[in-house]
């Protein structure tokens, strides 16, 4: 296997792990979210909001990982 | 849904494409292209596909390099259509009337526009100042919001009626829900108006991205860091106004024995630079990487080459554009309350450092200070 067929496969492995992490942490985040909301339907806009922020705070970090596999798809 | 319109999307496109379009440009041009010209042609409904017309347009003048007037774009491959989309250039590209008739890729190529006039050298060091499109495309964005915000507060009156209405919701809720809660009542008006400007700046530049033919200037390194920057710069003036620099270098050593000083000194100089780090990079990769799908998604077509696949990649392309109109508005949110919470952050620290030890134990996040980090536990009280 030449080096560019390594960063090509290894760009594409890496877009899939990163978004396996995303899901798997987001979807944590929404299902503690949605129980949060139905046991107190009072405080379920401040759930919300907490929710949006670390939901940007875990994607942000999984695009840490998407630009390293765009920069490996592209210079390869 | 979504499963049936990829299934739908990759089972049309057996039958038109034989090789991907990197491999046999000139042969794949030709039918793909009027595949392309077909699909858009053939579904009018589907206004959305202006993002296709780009697409669409730039590979023409990329697989068909005698178009006249594009000698800039020879013979690129699908792949380089995509970049030449998302990065940087000097190209502008409108509808317009150029070369005695109505064209719908018009180029304004600012390069030979301002030629060398803005490119100097100062010690060995070349910079080149022309104007490139994200640019341009900031400049725009900036216009239309100053004329927006001029216009609304053009008519004042004790109710307020319309636009200043509208306008009004949004700075309230930036100033109540943002930087009140993060930075605490009494040091917040300091700061209200920076995290105002850098909401509606980056709503808006996000924003101007999705209009067809212009670009996110976001999208461009340079620009996240020239924000992230200007957070950090205003974060560390906010921490060395509320401790003064001797307690702000103090902070640096993170309260252990001075021994440990030529291990955390560095730690936490470096911890000093990953939040706005993280700050560039979220913004700019949210940006970026919603183009990319979206124009992925549509140059599909052409990479299978026939034109039914568009019945499946349309609505998809037009699904991830709504989910990019809610991303820019996350993500100006995003940065702003990040922004607000570092500052709050280094002047909270400023009030424990002054109080005495044992107190710091006792809360996490001491509402005497008035400062809170939004949604912590009602139970805190």
């Amino acid at each position: 296997m030449t080096s560019t067929a390594l960063a090509f496969l290894s760009a594409g492995f890496g877009a899939g792990l990163a978004v396996l992490g995303a899901g798997l942490g987001i979807g944590k985040l929404a299902a503690a979210a949605m129980e949060g909301s139905a046991r107190q339907p009072t405080v379920a806009g401040d759930i919300r909001t907490s929710m949006i922020i670390a939901a940007a705070l875990i994607e942000g970090v999984t695009l840490f990982a998407i630009v390293v596999c765009v920069l490996l798809a592209i210079k390869a | 849904m979504n499963a049936f319109l990829i299934a739908l999307t990759l089972t049309l496109g057996q039958h038109g494409g034989e090789q991907p379009a990197q491999g046999a440009e000139p042969q794949v041009a030709a039918p793909a292209h009027e595949g392309g010209h077909g699909a858009v042609q053939e579904q009018p409904g589907r206004a959305e596909a202006a993002a296709g017309h780009a697409i669409e347009r730039d590979l023409q003048k990329g697989e068909h390099g005698a178009a006249a007037g594009e000698g800039s774009h020879e013979g690129g491959s699908l792949s380089d259509s995509l970049i030449h989309h998302v990065t940087d250039g000097y190209v502008l590209e409108y509808p317009g009337i150029c070369e005695g008739h109505f064209a719908w890729n018009c180029e304004l190529d600012l390069k030979e526009a301002f030629g060398d006039k803005l490119a100097f050298t100062v010690g060995g060091v070349r910079f080149d100042m022309t104007p490139t499109k994200h640019l341009i495309m900031m400049w725009l964005a900036s216009i239309v919001l100053l004329v927006l915000l001029f216009a609304s507060v053009a008519k004042r009156s004790l109710v307020p009626r319309g636009l200043y209405n509208f306008m009004e919701v949004l700075v309230q809720f930036v100033r109540d829900e943002i930087a009140k809660k993060n930075i605490g009542e009494e040091d917040a008006d300091r700061f209200v108006p920076y995290l105002v400007s850098a909401f509606f700046f980056i709503l808006f530049v996000n924003l101007f991205g999705l209009i067809p033919y212009a670009a996110t200037a976001t999208g461009n390194l340079g620009v996240t860091v020239a924000m992230a920057v200007f957070t950090f710069l205003i974060t560390q003036y906010a921490s060395i106004k509320a401790m003064g620099l001797g307690g702000y270098l103090k902070h640096l050593t993170g309260g252990v024995p001075w021994p440990l000083w030529p291990i955390m000194i560095p730690v936490e100089v470096l911890g000093l630079f990953t939040k706005p780090f993280a700050l560039t990079v979220r913004l700019f990769a949210n940006m970026v990487a919603g183009h990319i799908v979206i124009l992925s998604l549509i140059g599909l077509i052409f990479a299978l080459g026939s034109q039914w696949v568009a019945l499946g990649s349309v609505p998809l392309a037009l699904g991830i554009f709504v989910l990019e109109l809610f991303v820019a508005f996350v993500q100006a949110f995003i940065f702003t309350m990040l922004s607000s919470i570092f500052i709050g952050q280094g002047i909270a620290a400023a009030h424990h450092g002054h109080d005495e030890h044992e107190a710091h134990g006792e809360h996490a996040a001491s509402d005497d200070h008035g400062s809170h980090v939004a949604g912590h536990a009602p139970g805190h009280g």
